[in-house]
């Protein structure tokens, strides 16, 4: 298969503080193929958590066009981005952001119960993805008995047991020692293997390498080529730098827009 | 739905002190509100039983004039208004409601009474026949009653109440002993009390002149008799027994009705048979003191407004600890509805726990209340369930706006916030 899943065309967003608009992404262009295997990479501050919202239909863009499984995010009310969410999108976080409360079973039924899905097909599905991940016997243990790696997997089980065409995961390495890492990096290249998209965001050099492919995002800008991202001279210490002169000109091109709407 | 009651009771176990705190406002203003309302309940069934007697259920239907019960021991027999009949007797006993009914005659604040150098001042006189002092709840206490005889051969007997007893005969046995009623002799054979223990209990100086005028002295006459002291024709007043106490305000209405068919007094004329009305009465005087009392609700009320506005403060401070939570949700496709409607459960949940300890504190409150001040209370059901629900209501109201700012929350900052 090779439809497209996901495509920004020169999609912007600036974040307002003190109501100076702050351009986080700057004509963003990207494309992802159904099936395919993709690393963010950029350093703090690039603008790829921003990149990670507006691709998991957390936020919309400033500007530009975001079309998602063949839907124009931008036009699309809070109640469709719910449904696009639950049932397109599995979301995979560096701090797990499992419910403490609640059995590793019961976190993973959540987006179940948010589809509208009868309790005993829950379950079953919900055992069924903890299975997937491994973690058959430990089902009934709280997240608070679970380790790191284990946290992650029960998150990843609840990002896996909707079937969603894409799994977005953040960091999801961030938090974890190495061999959890490892384990949660080959559940990730396992499940890409079985047809599921994976778009990560990592600061990581090794665990991007193991995407089919790589982007590279610095200052709000993506290079769509893994090649030119190797080209660049400064990967480790990137310049952040607000004050150029290009940021001005967009700025005042913003105000203009605002005005006119 | 279940879900979210399941989840609430999870969290609010999971704090327990914070929760039993946020629900003290609520526990306080319920189990006031119990407490001050099984007071008003108890002292209202206190006027109720006082005033119309408990198990007694009778119902005095009588001829009046405008407002007033007419006396005939002052005035004369108005035209158009027959004697009651055995027929319209029957009448009445079938009518709805009724058990019994009993026709007499009565002359109130009759001085005319002496025995031997004694007057006795302001008596009631009653004509009565061989049903009334059954129907009205008598019994011959010493002596004995009026036998078919006393009846038939217009013996000159009578029967007098226990307050007759000490009024002139002090320690003498009345029996066979002779009264002077209006000039004629009359031998006392008997004494009669009520069945029904009749205890009123006096709260005020009013109780006391109201029951203390049902308590004067009493004498009873056979009804045949009476015209040899009084007038034959004159019009008597009729006493239903209710089936039970609420039935007693429409069948005295019913029965005055069905008397009135047959006066004949006129279109302009004043008279009229009335039932005394003793149920209305009662609510007359229950109104007064729960008027007194719906002043207490208020204040209690205030302080469930208070509860509410602590409930409200706890579900904000909730919602912004939990911001990470809701982000999560909000990201794995939870909608505004069902954020919203967790933290409504929750707040209701929260106040309905509330309500509930509040209406076992208000039971506790009104016991102690009424072994200390000795008042009666009674807990009244619908108090109970309407406390709860309302508690629960003050959930949903106070919850309303932690519930939205929860919906509105941005799941990008949310999953942000530390």
């Amino acid at each position: 298969m090779s439809d497209v899943i996901l495509q920004l065309k020169d999609v912007d967003k600036s974040y307002y503080i003190d109501k100076m608009p702050v351009p986080v992404l700057k004509k963003v262009n990207f494309k992802v193929m159904n099936g395919e295997y993709v690393a963010i990479m950029g350093p703090s501050g690039s603008g790829k958590s921003t990149m990670m919202n507006i691709v998991g239909c957390l936020d919309k863009q400033t500007a530009g066009e975001f079309i998602f499984d063949g839907v124009d995010i931008a036009k699309c009310h809070d109640k469709q981005l719910s449904i696009i969410r639950n049932a397109k999108i599995g979301f995979v976080f560096q701090n797990f952001n499992l419910l403490p409360r609640q059995s590793a079973l019961e976190n993973v039924e959540l987006p179940l119960l948010y589809a509208g899905v009868r309790k005993s097909e829950r379950r079953r599905r919900a055992k069924e993805a903890l299975a997937r991940v491994g973690l058959e016997d430990r089902m009934y243990h709280k997240p608070t008995q679970l380790s790191g790696g284990q946290k992650q997997r029960v998150a990843i089980a609840r990002a896996i047991v909707n079937k969603p065409r894409l799994l977005l995961a953040d960091e999801p390495t961030g938090a974890l020692d190495t061999k959890s890492g490892e384990q949660v990096m080959d559940l990730f290249g396992e499940l890409n293997s079985e047809g599921v998209t994976v778009v990560m965001i990592t600061h990581a050099m090794e665990i991007a390498e193991r995407a089919k492919r790589m982007v590279f995002i610095r200052d709000g800008e993506l290079f769509d080529d893994d090649r030119q991202f190797h080209h660049e001279p400064h990967i480790s210490s990137p310049v952040i730098d607000l004050s150029k002169e290009g940021t001005d000109d967009e700025i005042s091109e913003q105000r203009e827009e605002t005005a006119a709407e | 739905m279940l879900e979210n009651v399941r989840l609430s009771f999870q969290g609010i176990f999971s704090h327990k002190i914070r929760s039993f705190l946020t629900m003290l406002g609520i526990i306080i203003g319920i189990a006031a509100i119990i407490a001050i309302v099984s007071t008003i309940k108890g002292t209202n069934e206190q006027i109720k039983n006082n005033l119309i007697g408990s198990g007694n259920n009778t119902v005095k239907i009588r001829l009046c004039q405008g407002e007033d019960e007419v006396n005939f021991a002052w005035q004369s027999v108005p035209d158009g208004v027959p004697v009651i009949t055995d027929e319209e007797k029957k009448l009445i006993s079938e009518l709805e409601g009724v058990e019994k009914c009993t026709v007499y005659r009565q002359h109130n604040y009759v001085d005319n009474i002496y025995y031997g150098g004694t007057a006795l001042e302001s008596a009631t006189i009653y004509g009565i026949d061989d049903t009334f002092l059954a129907t009205d709840g008598y019994q011959v206490c010493r002596g004995k009653g009026f036998s078919p005889k006393d009846y038939e051969g217009f013996s000159k007997v009578c029967l007098i109440d226990q307050t007759v007893v000490s009024a002139i005969f002090g320690s003498d046995d009345p029996i066979g002993k002779t009264l002077d009623i209006e000039s004629e002799p009359f031998t006392v054979i008997g004494v009669v009390a009520q069945t029904t223990e009749f205890e009123p209990v006096i709260n005020s100086v009013d109780d006391y002149w109201m029951y203390n005028q049902m308590d004067g002295s009493k004498i009873f006459l056979p009804s045949e008799i009476w015209p040899v002291i009084y007038k034959y024709d004159e019009p008597q007043n009729v006493i239903a027994k209710a089936v039970n106490t609420d039935s007693m305000t429409t069948v005295g209405k019913s029965t005055a009705d069905l008397l009135n068919e047959y006066l004949t007094t006129g279109e302009n004329s004043k008279f009229a048979y009335k039932s005394e009305n003793l149920l209305e009465q009662a609510q007359k005087m229950q109104d007064l003191s729960s008027s007194t009392n719906s002043m207490l609700i208020w204040i209690a009320s205030i302080s469930l407004l208070v509860g509410g506005i602590g409930v409200m403060n706890i579900m904000l401070v909730s919602v912004t600890e939990r911001t990470r939570e809701i982000g999560l949700k909000k990201a794995l496709g939870a909608r505004k509805g069902r954020i919203a409607l967790q933290f409504l459960t929750e707040a209701s949940v929260l106040t309905s726990i509330g309500g509930l300890i509040g209406v076992i504190c208000g039971i506790g409150l009104a016991q102690v209340v009424s072994k200390m001040a000795e008042v009666p209370v009674a807990i009244s059901t619908p108090a109970i369930v309407v406390s709860v629900v309302f508690s629960m209501a003050v959930g949903i109201v106070f919850g309303l706006i932690p519930s939205v700012k929860a919906a509105r929350l941005n799941p990008i900052d949310a999953l942000r916030y530390e």
